[in-house]
């Protein structure tokens, strides 16, 4: 892929890419802070995202009221993410309009409010998000399986955080937790769409130039231990239908590792583009996975997730038990597959097959500007930009025998953990 | 004209053909990306169905791609798959949908693939008994969701006695009562090229498109072919009325509260359109996101919406609140409904929502499988072609009397259902 930005850094620390996109008249602009889950301790989990929730309660100079109102009126689109490694705020507006998405978020890196009653009713809304999490089986599941994997990296909670901490953090800590890493030299910012660059750049310094460095806060990344064994748990809940989430240790998202294991998965649960809105929308009737358990009628449904992240996180298979069978027959014939891919080297053509799909994939987002602005910044975060401008060409140099290796090193069963969710067969009753 | 309405679909950039079987073809290029997204709907859908066999016209439309005369299950998802390309159906009331996309390249094998399986289908057995267990664990989730099952709740509640008050995809009864011969007799019955539309929007010239679509269909024929049954009346509902689905274990309930809506050709449509936004779209949620969320922090979501179709829509407040704030929740939409009917909204809240309508046009009109529902709209609705050209100007026009009057219309405080579904 060709070069096609520029980067820049400001003299506080804050890191600029830029990519002059002529479509449609529209940017798309994205502030990235390295923040997330994995940076808070027992009794703090779910306060990044929390605060995510606060950045949109006001400043001064942009009141809750206005701030929401403003963005709307100009037809734009703005919204935020909080991942375990980043929290990242977009605006996506007609291209004359987006000076006030960047003035608004240079307000916003410092001079948010947390005023004490919208820090109260804004418990109970990140409350009531958690609940409906909850009503998910699979969230349940995946949770318990998440923090089965990690005892001593703090990957090992949820995003939304626990009930408990959501009950009992306070306005000060929320706010001291943002004053920490709502920093210009912990973050980055990533504009694509109808600029021109120097002007776009000139606007920037002009913007965030005046926000004052800070210490950069320390990361929490304790390493985890090697597993010593498979792990296996159960959560019971309502329901008729029983998933499995088969859960590895995984490479990290700037390991060369990476590269096969994506390959990996696009032949076991099919294609997926790795972009921060998920999956591609492409079917995986083909895959290996499908085609050995749902054409076999072990299961209705099967998914795999790799995911980028800055230290090592999980390789996940989720599957949605047949209601003819029952959860330990499915994990013998996906264990069966397994074993397949890791005894057998795979054919050149399934590869270039895989080669083809991610393709397919980049040209579908690169119809659109603000997914082409979210890679700018989130490449940054685990890896940096030139790890998305060299996907494809990586990708192309994976071997059969890369295939295999990876199989054999991280799809092992002491490398696991193996949750089933029971469902108590509890009904609907109008 | 600004420069950016230039750019929006309209009768220079839109290629619309009808060929002589009946097929509405409609393209506009984009050399932008090297794709294309293909979609478009048939005129059968689940208004052919009976009570006893509800989903029988979803079930068919997921029965498609299980096999064609000469092409197995694997061998359709592989031809597709391989490339990196995707094809989907489903069925609604009035129409079977189906929305595919690919690298532009691999446009004749997209073409051909839905000529095949939507000429040709057989429906093979084991295929389809394999799908009707994928169907029946979808359904079995489905009595799982508080937010799908308050939404077949309301539905039945303000539909009822009418098609409408059916989910498009049945229930377990239906779903197991439905034999193998039903799929192929539907198929059969019901599918054809009359009234079929196909929208193509990507990096490809209209009359190549065209030829490949005719090439591919042209010669579809299906004198069987039925008409969809005219739309019973439907009896407005007479008073406030709630219904409660329990699930139980369930750690938050959803609520929904609201009434029928406007067909989307009522001349009444954009004010209506624009009503719902300033009750609860506009910024976080409008006047209900601003009462149920930011004020009172009773529920992560909480916005209003309208659906309007063929026939007469729903105009819903929608909210997940947790099962102990139901009734608070119920009364703060109730009270808002009520203010929003009883007063006009003000000149400055219609105009924050009129600016939103027309900004976010290019937005909505950016990607090929934007432009292709914008397409589709204009062709089921009758539009006409040059309708987002016109569009800020009709937006323009609605004055908040005109609000006033339309919502009124529709949204009675002492003629709500209310449906919850939830612990």
């Amino acid at each position: 892929m060709k070069k096609t930005h520029s980067e820049h850094t400001l003299s506080n620390g804050l890191k600029i890419l830029l990519k002059e996109i002529h479509t449609a008249p529209l940017v798309s602009s994205w502030v990235w802070y390295r923040v997330g889950s994995r940076d808070e301790v027992s009794g703090r989990t779910g306060i990044s995202h929390w605060v995510e929730h606060m950045q949109f309660k006001g400043t001064p100079q942009f009141p809750a009221s206005r701030l929401d109102r403003d963005i709307s009126r100009d037809g734009g689109i703005w919204n935020a993410f909080t991942f375990m490694d980043w929290t990242t705020y977009l605006e996506t507006m007609p291209a004359d309009k987006i000076d006030l998405g960047l003035r608004l978020e240079a307000d916003r890196m410092s001079n948010s409010l947390f005023d004490e009653k919208e820090v109260a009713s804004e418990r109970t809304v990140v409350i009531s998000e958690r609940e409906g999490n909850e009503n998910e089986p699979f969230f349940l599941l995946s949770e318990a399986v998440q923090q089965a994997a990690f005892r001593v990296h703090p990957y090992h909670h949820e995003i939304i955080g626990d009930l408990v901490d959501l009950k009992s953090m306070s306005r000060d800590d929320l706010y001291r937790h943002y004053r920490s890493y709502y920093l210009p030299n912990n973050a980055i910012i990533g504009v694509a769409g109808d600029f021109k660059t120097s002007e776009m750049l000139a606007r920037l310094r002009e913007l965030f130039e005046p926000i004052p460095t800070g210490p950069l806060p320390p990361r929490l990344n304790n390493a985890e231990p090697a597993a010593k064994g498979e792990h296996r748990l159960t959560v019971e809940g309502p329901g008729e239908t029983a998933f499995l989430d088969i859960s590895y240790h995984a490479p990290a998202g700037s390991d060369p590792d990476f590269f096969p294991l994506t390959v990996l998965d696009s032949l076991l649960a099919g294609p997926s583009g790795l972009s921060i809105f998920g999956g591609g929308g492409l079917s995986n009737k083909t895959s290996r996975l499908y085609r050995a358990l749902v054409e076999k009628e072990w299961a209705v449904g099967v998914g795999g997730s790799a995911l980028t992240t800055i230290d090592p996180y999980l390789y996940s298979i989720s599957i949605t038990v047949h209601p003819d069978r029952i959860p330990e027959q499915v994990l013998a014939a996906f264990d069966a597959e397994v074993k397949r891919i890791q005894d057998e080297p795979v054919p050149a053509e399934e590869i270039g097959r895989a080669i083809k799909q991610a393709r397919a994939l980049f040209a579908y987002q690169n119809e659109n500007i603000t997914s082409q602005a979210a890679w700018l910044g989130h490449a940054e975060m685990f890896s940096n930009y030139d790890w998305f401008l060299t996907y494809l060409d990586k990708l192309s140099q994976v071997s059969p025998a890369d295939i295999q290796a990876t199989a054999q090193k991280y799809l092992r069963v002491q490398n696991r953990v193996v949750g089933t969710y029971i469902p108590n067969g509890a009904e609907a009753q109008a | 004209m600004s420069k950016q309405q230039q750019s929006f679909p309209g009768p220079d950039n839109i290629t619309r053909i009808t060929i002589p079987n009946g097929i509405t073809i409609l393209v506009r290029s984009n050399f932008n990306s090297p794709s294309v997204v293909i979609a478009g709907n048939l005129a059968c859908g689940s208004l052919f169905d009976t009570d006893e066999k509800s989903g029988l016209a979803d079930f068919t439309a997921l029965g498609l791609m299980r096999g064609t005369k000469t092409r197995s299950f694997q061998q359709i998802f592989d031809a597709l798959e391989s490339v990196g390309a995707a094809l989907s159906f489903g069925a609604g009331a009035h129409s079977t949908g189906f929305s595919g996309r690919s690298l532009i390249e691999d446009m004749p094998l997209m073409l051909n693939l839905l000529a095949d399986v939507l000429r040709h289908p057989v429906f093979p057995a084991e295929q389809i008994e394999r799908l009707r267990a994928q169907f029946l664990t979808s359904l079995a989730e489905r009595a799982q969701d508080t937010g799908e099952m308050a939404s077949i709740t309301f539905d039945q509640i303000i539909y009822k006695g009418h098609p409408y008050a059916r989910p498009e995809d049945g229930w377990t009864e239906t779903i197991r009562a439905i034999q193998l011969d039903d799929l192929a007799n539907f198929h059969q019955r019901c599918y054809g090229p009359r009234g079929m539309v196909i929208a193509l929007v990507g990096a490809i010239e209209p009359k190549t498109a065209i030829d490949q679509v005719t090439a591919a269909l042209g010669d579809w024929a299906n004198p069987d072919q039925m008409t969809l049954p005219a739309l019973p009346a439907l009896k407005p509902i007479k008073k406030v009325t709630t219904r409660k689905v329990k699930i139980p274990g369930k750690s938050q309930a959803d609520l929904i509260i609201g009434a029928t809506g406007p067909y989307r050709k009522d001349p009444d449509y954009i004010a209506d359109t624009l009503g719902n936004s300033v009750l609860g779209q506009f910024g976080l949620g409008g006047r209900i996101g601003n009462v149920v969320r930011e004020k009172s922090g009773l529920a992560y979501y909480a916005n209003s919406n309208l659906n309007a179709g063929i026939g007469p829509g729903s105009w819903s407040v929608n909210a997940g609140v947790n099962p102990a704030n139901i009734e608070k929740a119920r009364d703060l939409i109730c009270k808002e409904i009520a203010r929003f009917v009883e007063k006009a909204i003000t000149p400055e809240e219609l105009a924050d929502s009129q600016s939103n309508f027309i900004g976010r046009l290019p937005l909505s009109l950016e990607s090929n499988s934007g432009v292709a529902n914008a397409l589709l709209n204009i062709e089921r609705y009758d539009l006409g072609l040059d309708y987002y050209r016109r569009y800020p100007e009709m937006v323009r026009s609605v004055t908040p009397e005109m609000v006033l009057t339309a919502a009124r219309k529709y949204l009675d405080p002492e003629r709500l259902a209310i449906a919850i579904a939830g612990p």
